[in-house]
């Protein structure tokens, strides 16, 4: 690399610990004591540490260098925005999923929207900047406990420097029917470089819903760090949608840390449509008997896009079941990595694990890499994973083909099918039928990434067309 | 139903080595450490060549520049590769004519283990090139390949009388540079086989050599080449097994295959280094570099391995499939107990176009063992309608054992299949319960699931060497199998 880029490389590592110096400091008196220790902790282990490298084996195959040497102000200030212009930059129709719509804009909550939410049955909606200091006695118990990642640079990193996330709680025993929806837009004229942390915290035997969608506007770089962490107590039950649709010169870095009670349910769901580079850590810790985790996904990646997704399930307890399963279509120079990891710890009997991960490649000069791993110290289980690459199958084309159905065509319905396990499991009407279609647009070509958010381009009325070739009937 | 079958496992748990003995051959050592007059002592008294010499010295040194690896799924106390003696031979220095000629106690050794020269020689067909720590005792058949053009012979006399073939082929499918041990290897290797398959020779027997570790404290540095040339094909055994040792010995080996146009060559490895005792104390350390390089198009390589043995075993045996339509397999039963580790698996690189490769593995642990499954599948966007297909099954006896598998899947051509698959589970009462409900006692039950679930690579290996893994699997998971 040269010089320079190394330059820029290492002065945004200056830079981050100078800004988080310059904020513990200036928060000394307002922050909660516990969290400037956890600050002051994980500033010392980024500061170790450094930006993850291709020689750890997380980042094989994820290169974060090129993005590195890009200039990032991370001092940005933000655009001011008022709730109608946000709306405006959305265009969203906020009620096209049928959910309670949470925006943050450039990694702070917006304007007009910010305060807090309590419904009536006692979930708690609110930015994390204001939950640590209200909510403490809410937050304390959970900050920091699950997102424990020895090594990773960035989970560090984002501890020290977060300014702002969501923190959602929801009660024991409420049923919350109102599904949210978080969305996480940039749209600025800086290159933004953003920690955000979140938090969720579901009571016993709860119920939630929610969507997280990651969207981008504008066309300047940016490095989006997001944390998510998650806990479901006992009996509770946690939906999550994640969308997101970048553009391609964003960096979007997400990792959820999930830890379950007994006989609690998380499912996950990720979309992911387009981004620069796009790195999903899901961690999840079966931690009470009888718990279940089903952490699904879907990519559709063309251009010079870099997805990975990284799933760690450790079964920590006996009777618990989980379930793995990633389906992408990799394009033109797009490079895909799947990383699952399921570990069946020594006294965790009677575990239930599958793991699956299905790619199609489409051009010579994509990459698929591929990692399904077991490590089981348990011997009454039943674990199992696979993993494919191929491409559409030659005997099914024919089939359609020999139908009048012209081979572009052919190739999209077999693809619609190939993705169609995963969106079936969307269990919103609205979100199944809308992703339905963004995925159809997006396997056309129609759908781009760098001019306008998904939410903005779905068109709901229009369906998705496919054309006959007469003259083949 | 639990509890025979606690007892079962805590017998096949408990038991001890049985090829645990030591023969009392005279054998001549330069002593412990390593340095790079050691490399040149070792290349003087072998009487190597000065480019030999040079390649030794080269690998040392980048050897010294290197990190013994640590991302293996293995726990391993560190090697002090000072207290270890690198060359050992037996003092054997005339030329044997007959079988009458090899010292008395070693053919007592190989009687011991079940291999005895003559009976093989007069029964099997098969030549053995047997090696007992470092040199080539003994070299049979070696007129009936002659006739044939094949050259089978020692490592260190391949060196003097076919210079050119050994400069020509040696490192270039393991570089020197290539891994820790790899390297290591280059600087030390004591000896090992050179075979040789002429254009269009089938070799009419089947080629095998006994490796076993003798002397105390002696590391063995075993290398083998085998080049089979347009055509020709060869069947190639190896078999280990190594007396009782309280301390852990190491054994790093590089395997080179290099297979011409329309060659093939089957390789199948039984080996039972001594695993330790049921504490987990002593045991060979077995780091193995395997690796075929499948050159000419239409050729084929195919890896079949046994592993009972060894304290920890880190072993990928491997095939570049540079040749269009070539192929590579990779047939494994690893099994572990005790406190042994395994971290093995395969390596099936596809550069050439049209190329296939097939890896079954099967893990088997036990008491407190570690079985790890590593398998890479590199397709290169070159290698249009490669195929791969990856089964790794592990099965799990007793609670405190591992079963763990960590496959790497990298393609980069839109024509290629791969398809990798493992299950992870134990032996199902349903199937102990069906076969008991047939008058098998409990041990039975287990001895005959466990075959017939390792039948796959068992079928794969020659005829005469099936019955003795049957019997190493017999002996390793003990009393459990028929």
């Amino acid at each position: 690399m040269s010089n320079k880029a190394k330059e820029i490389a290492i002065n945004l590592k200056q830079d981050l610990l100078k800004k988080i110096d310059g904020n513990i400091k200036a928060k000394s008196n307002s922050e909660q004591a516990w969290l400037e220790k956890l600050r002051k902790d994980a500033r010392a282990e980024f500061d170790l540490l450094g930006f993850p490298t291709v020689k750890l084996e997380a980042w094989r195959k994820t290169n974060l260098k090129s993005y590195l040497e890009r200039k990032f102000d991370v001092n940005a200030i933000d655009k001011d925005l008022s709730s109608s212009e946000a709306n405006t930059a959305l265009m969203c129709e906020a009620n096209k999923y049928d959910t309670d719509l949470y925006t943050q804009y450039n990694g702070h909550w917006m304007k007009g929207a910010d305060g807090v939410t309590t419904y009536d049955n006692g979930t708690i909606v609110c930015p994390m900047s204001i939950a640590i200091n209200i909510f403490s006695e809410l937050v304390e118990p959970h900050f920091g406990k699950y997102a424990i990642d020895k090594g990773n640079a960035l989970t560090a990193l984002n501890t020290a420097d977060f300014v702002e996330g969501y923190f959602v709680y929801v009660p024991d025993n409420v049923e919350h029917d109102r599904s949210l929806q978080m969305v996480n837009l940039i749209d600025s004229d800086n290159n933004i470089f953003a920690n955000m942390r979140n938090l969720v915290v579901l009571g016993k035997n709860s119920k939630l819903r929610m969507l997280h969608c990651d969207d981008s506007v504008s066309e300047n770089n940016c490095f989006i760090n997001n944390i998510t962490e998650i806990s479901i107590a006992d009996g509770a039950k946690l939906d999550l949608y994640k969308l997101q649709n970048k553009d391609n010169e964003s960096v979007v870095i997400t990792s959820t840390f999930v830890e379950q009670g007994a006989d609690s349910n998380f499912a996950s769901n990720t979309i992911i449509l387009n981004g620069g580079l796009v790195k999903n850590d899901t961690k999840v810790l079966l931690n009470g008997r009888g718990a279940n985790a089903d952490v699904i996904g879907l990519y559709l990646m063309d251009g010079h896009q870099l997805v990975d997704n990284h799933v760690h399930i450790t079964h920590a307890v006996s009777n618990c079941t989980s379930n793995q399963l990633f389906k992408g279509i990799v394009d033109e120079y797009a490079h895909s990595v799947f990383n699952g990891h399921t570990l069946v710890a020594k006294d965790a009997q009677q575990t239930l694990a599958f793991q699956n991960n299905n790619n199609i490649q489409l051009t010579k000069t994509s990459k698929i890499d591929t990692n399904p791993f077991l490590e089981i110290y348990a011997d009454d289980v039943k674990c199992s994973h696979g993993a494919t690459v191929g491409q559409l199958d030659t005997a099914a084309m024919f089939y359609i083909m020999q139908r009048g159905i012209c081979e572009r065509n052919a190739k999209m319905l077999l693809m619609l099918a190939f993705v169609g396990q995963v969106i079936d499991k969307i269990e919103l009407p609205n979100l199944r039928a809308s992703m339905t279609e963004l995925v159809g647009k997006r396997l056309k070509g129609e759908l781009s990434s760098c001019d306008q958010c998904s939410i903005t381009c779905a068109e709901p009325d229009k369906p998705i067309h496919f054309e006959i070739d007469m003259s083949k009937v | 139903m639990a509890k025979s079958e606690d007892i079962i496992i805590d017998e096949v748990t408990s038991s001890d080595y049985k090829y645990g003995f030591t023969t009392d051959i005279e054998s001549e050592d330069i002593g412990k450490g390593l340095s790079e007059d050691v490399v040149r002592i070792i290349s003087a008294k072998k009487n190597e060549p000065e480019w030999l010499l040079e390649f030794r010295l080269k690998a040392y040194r980048k050897w010294l520049t290197m990190e013994q690896p640590d991302w293996a799924h293995l726990k391993i106390s560190p090697i002090d590769f000072q207290e270890i003696i690198f060359y050992s031979a037996p003092k054997k220095k005339k030329e044997l004519e007959s079988l009458d000629e090899v010292d008395p106690e070693l053919l007592d050794t190989f009687n011991k283990l079940g291999i005895s020269l003559e009976e093989q020689k007069v029964l099997s067909g098969v030549a053995v090139d047997a090696v007992i720590d470092s040199v080539s005792v003994k070299t049979t058949f070696t007129d009936v390949l002659e006739k044939k053009g094949i050259i089978f012979m020692s490592f260190s006399e391949a060196v003097q009388k076919y210079p050119d073939l050994i400069k020509k082929y040696m490192g270039s499918v393991v570089p020197p540079s290539d891994n820790y041990f790899a390297a290591l290897n280059s600087a030390v290797f004591s000896d090992g086989s050179f075979c040789y398959i002429p254009k269009g020779v089938r070799s009419p027997v089947e080629l095998s050599t006994y490796f076993r570790i003798n002397a105390a404290n002696t590391g063995q540095f075993e290398r083998t080449l085998i080049v089979a040339d347009e055509g020709a094909y060869v069947s190639y055994l190896e078999g280990c097994t190594a007396p009782q040792r309280d301390e852990n010995q190491l054994h790093a080996a590089i395997v080179e295959i290099v297979t011409h146009d329309n060659a093939e060559v089957k390789y199948s490895t039984v080996q039972n280094w001594y695993p330790g005792d049921k504490n987990g104390v002593g045991g060979i350390f077995n780091f193995v570099t395997k690796r075929g390089l499948c050159k000419g198009h239409h050729s084929k390589i195919s890896w079949t391995q046994v592993e009972t043995g060894s304290a920890v075993t880190w072993k990928y045996p491997s095939c570049i499939l540079k040749g269009d339509h070539s192929v590579g397999e990779f047939y494994s039963v690893a099994v572990t107990n005790n406190y042994q580790q395994a971290d093995t698996g395969s390596k099936m690189i596809h550069i050439g176009k049209n190329t296939k490769s097939t890896i079954i593995s099967k893990g088997i642990s036990a008491g407190k063992s570690h079985n790890s499954y590593r398998g890479l599948v590199k397709v290169s966007a070159n290698a249009d309608n490669s195929r791969n297909f990856s089964q790794c099954d592990s099965l799990l006896l007793g609670s405190e054992c591992g079963a763990h598998t960590f496959p790497y899947i990298d393609t980069a051509n839109e024509t290629t299949v791969v398809e990798h698959e493992a299950t992870t589970s134990k032996i199902s009462d349903e199937q102990l319960f069906y076969c008991q409900q047939r008058g098998l006692s409990p041990e039975k039950s287990i001895g005959l699931i466990v075959n017939g679930y390792a039948k796959e690579v068992l079928n794969q290996l020659p005829m005469e060497f099936a019955a003795e893994a049957q019997k190493l699997l017999a002996i390793s998971l003990e009393n459990s199998v028929g």
